[in-house]
């Protein structure tokens, strides 16, 4: 007997098949009745309808571009490689530096009820606004599309570490901070060795939610400020009318986000710890 | 100096509500420890025993009154009060090793590394926790977690040792074991120690002197009792010694019918202690339901 694990293989691939089987069958073009004309050839074939490319086609086409995805041939056909490296990287460094302010700054509203009033407004009021509202303003104050890119990233992913950092802070249990005077730790020592430890979880947790959201931010600020980006791939594509590369290019949106979160994930498991 | 290695003068507690008379919970607290002495405290739930714990170890400021150790007042927690708290408050994230060791780097952060952990493992092992160093709280039992929130507290070898309903939440067997334990220990380093418990017999096996308290609100300590078994005490043999079931008799006479009695309220210092012979007769009609 199949245990759990090999049955849920089983019947994921079956969904897999069945829902490519039929993407396949239906998106073959009709048989010419007749012999091209020269136009029609021109115009690929004598379908006067668009079509969504069969699954076959994205396969070749992932084929073909993962086999070289590095090359560079002018601005605008790079390798989907070099166009994932450009977006992580825009991630990575908003998100590095939301991290940056968000942690301390979540351990200060955390720890003083005061601050957490104080500055409790301005969150509630800021959360909310779509990160790509700020793209005009980013733009104009910082006259510069990609850094104006990385902010955007910073600004959507600093909320959840921050509210979550705060959360974590302040609910670290009593019996632990009443270890923490009776050792007589520094306020230094304490935030390090007992306040951390005990909030990690909690902060990543918000960590993950952050890099989801900036993974999907991303996509759609390169499309606003091009030139690079994976983001900025999909929208030329488009303008190409290439749906195979669009569609390759969805799914490796959707692979990366999954690493993303796979490496938060794994981090988030070495700071968990059982009460 | 050994007679008043710690002085509690007139501690009280207060509470003071809006629109409501102030709640005192303890009023007019006043004992001294002796250095090497084992005292335990024993009062109903609510009259404050813990908080008069949280005083003396500094996490708690008294509405009224002053500690002294050692001749300096208590004025906030302190390496030289190590604490034994009733949920064991170790540090999940910490093994158990690391757990003893977070105390020993926090009392000597000067020592090198070697050294800590050398130190670390003699009071886990201590304990009886050889084999365990690197397990998790999570993955010990409660007698063995309560095992290394004591090496921890030991193993910064504090002037005074405070120890909150310690073995409350331990089955009969594991309590007794660690009792036997904390007694061994004790006799050992000539320990100072200061015990809240529920436990009639748990306070008669390792005492020197038992306080009563009586109950809250206005709780006061009624009674100090000298336990005079001599030590080292034995849990079988104790029960064969003659005053024995005369010194129980009367701690569980003061719980049930007179740690609720009126006369107690008001009342400045310790009425009354040993010999128990003279402690005035209870006068059980007076005793108010509780």
């Amino acid at each position: 007997m199949l245990n759990m694990k090999q049955k849920a293989i089983v019947v994921s691939l079956l969904f897999l098949t069945l829902v490519l089987g039929f993407w396949e069958a239906y998106s073959q073009p009709p048989k010419a009745q007749e012999a091209l004309s020269e136009y029609e050839l021109l115009m690929g074939g004598a379908d006067q309808e668009a079509r969504i490319p069969p699954p076959s086609a994205i396969v070749v086409k992932a084929f073909e571009e993962l086999s070289d995805p590095f090359y560079d041939k002018g601005p605008n056909d790079k390798g989907i490689g070099i166009q994932l490296a450009y977006s992580i990287s825009r991630v990575l460094s908003g998100y590095f530096l939301a991290a940056l302010i968000a942690i301390p700054v979540g351990f200060v509203i955390g720890m003083s009820p005061l601050m957490y009033r104080a500055l409790n407004p301005y969150i509630q009021l800021l959360r909310p606004i779509s990160p790509l509202a700020w793209m005009p303003l980013a733009l104009f104050v910082i006259k510069d599309s990609e850094t104006s890119a990385i902010f955007v990233i910073f600004i959507c992913s600093i909320w959840p570490m921050l509210i979550n950092t705060a959360f974590g802070v302040a609910g670290v249990r009593r019996d632990w901070i009443n270890v923490a005077r009776t050792h007589e730790l520094s306020p230094l020592r304490t935030a390090f060795t007992v306040i951390l430890p005990a909030a990690a979880p909690t902060i990543l947790t918000g960590m993950r939610i952050s890099i989801g959201i900036a993974w999907l931010v991303i996509v759609a600020a390169e499309m606003l400020v091009g030139g690079t980006g994976i983001g900025y791939y999909v929208w030329n594509e488009w303008n190409n009318l290439d749906l195979t590369s669009v569609i390759f290019s969805i799914l490796m949106i959707g692979l990366v986000g999954m690493l993303l979160d796979l490496v938060l994930n794994a981090a988030a498991r070495l700071v968990q710890y059982q009460e | 100096m050994s007679a008043h290695f710690l002085q509690v003068q007139n501690l009280s507690k207060r509470f003071v509500n809006k629109n409501q008379p102030p709640l005192t919970v303890f009023e007019n607290v006043s004992f001294n420890i002796a250095k090497g002495e084992f005292v335990c405290i024993i009062g109903h739930s609510g009259c404050g025993k813990s908080t008069i714990m949280n005083t003396l170890s500094g996490l708690d400021i008294p509405t009224e009154g002053t500690v002294i150790m050692d001749g300096k007042e208590v004025k906030g927690p302190s390496l030289d009060r190590g604490i034994v708290f009733q949920n064991y408050s170790l540090l999940p994230w910490l093994s158990a090793l690391d757990n003893v060791r977070f105390g020993v780097k926090a009392r000597w952060p000067e020592w090198s590394k070697q050294k800590v952990l050398q130190h670390s493992l003699e009071y886990l092992e201590l304990v009886g926790l050889k084999g365990a160093e690197n397990r998790k709280p999570s993955q010990l039992s409660g007698g063995m977690r309560q095992r290394v929130s004591i090496a921890r507290a030991f193993a910064t070898q504090p002037k005074l040792l405070l120890l909150d309903e310690p073995f409350g939440a331990l089955d009969a067997l594991t309590r007794g074991v660690i009792q036997d334990e904390l007694v061994k220990i004790c006799s050992k380093t000539n320990q100072t120690v200061f015990m809240i418990t529920h436990d009639v017999d748990e306070a008669i096996l390792l005492a020197d002197r038992i306080l009563l308290m009586s109950n809250g609100p206005n709780a006061v300590i009624a009674e100090s009792v000298v336990v005079d078994i001599p030590k080292p005490r034995q849990r079988g043999d104790i029960i064969k010694h003659p005053g024995y079931y005369e010194l129980r008799n009367h701690l569980v006479d003061f719980l049930v019918n007179r740690s609720s009695m009126e006369h107690y309220r008001g009342q400045k210092g310790i009425v009354s202690s040993n010999p128990i012979k003279s402690i005035p007769n209870p006068l059980k009609a007076q005793a108010i339901p509780a």
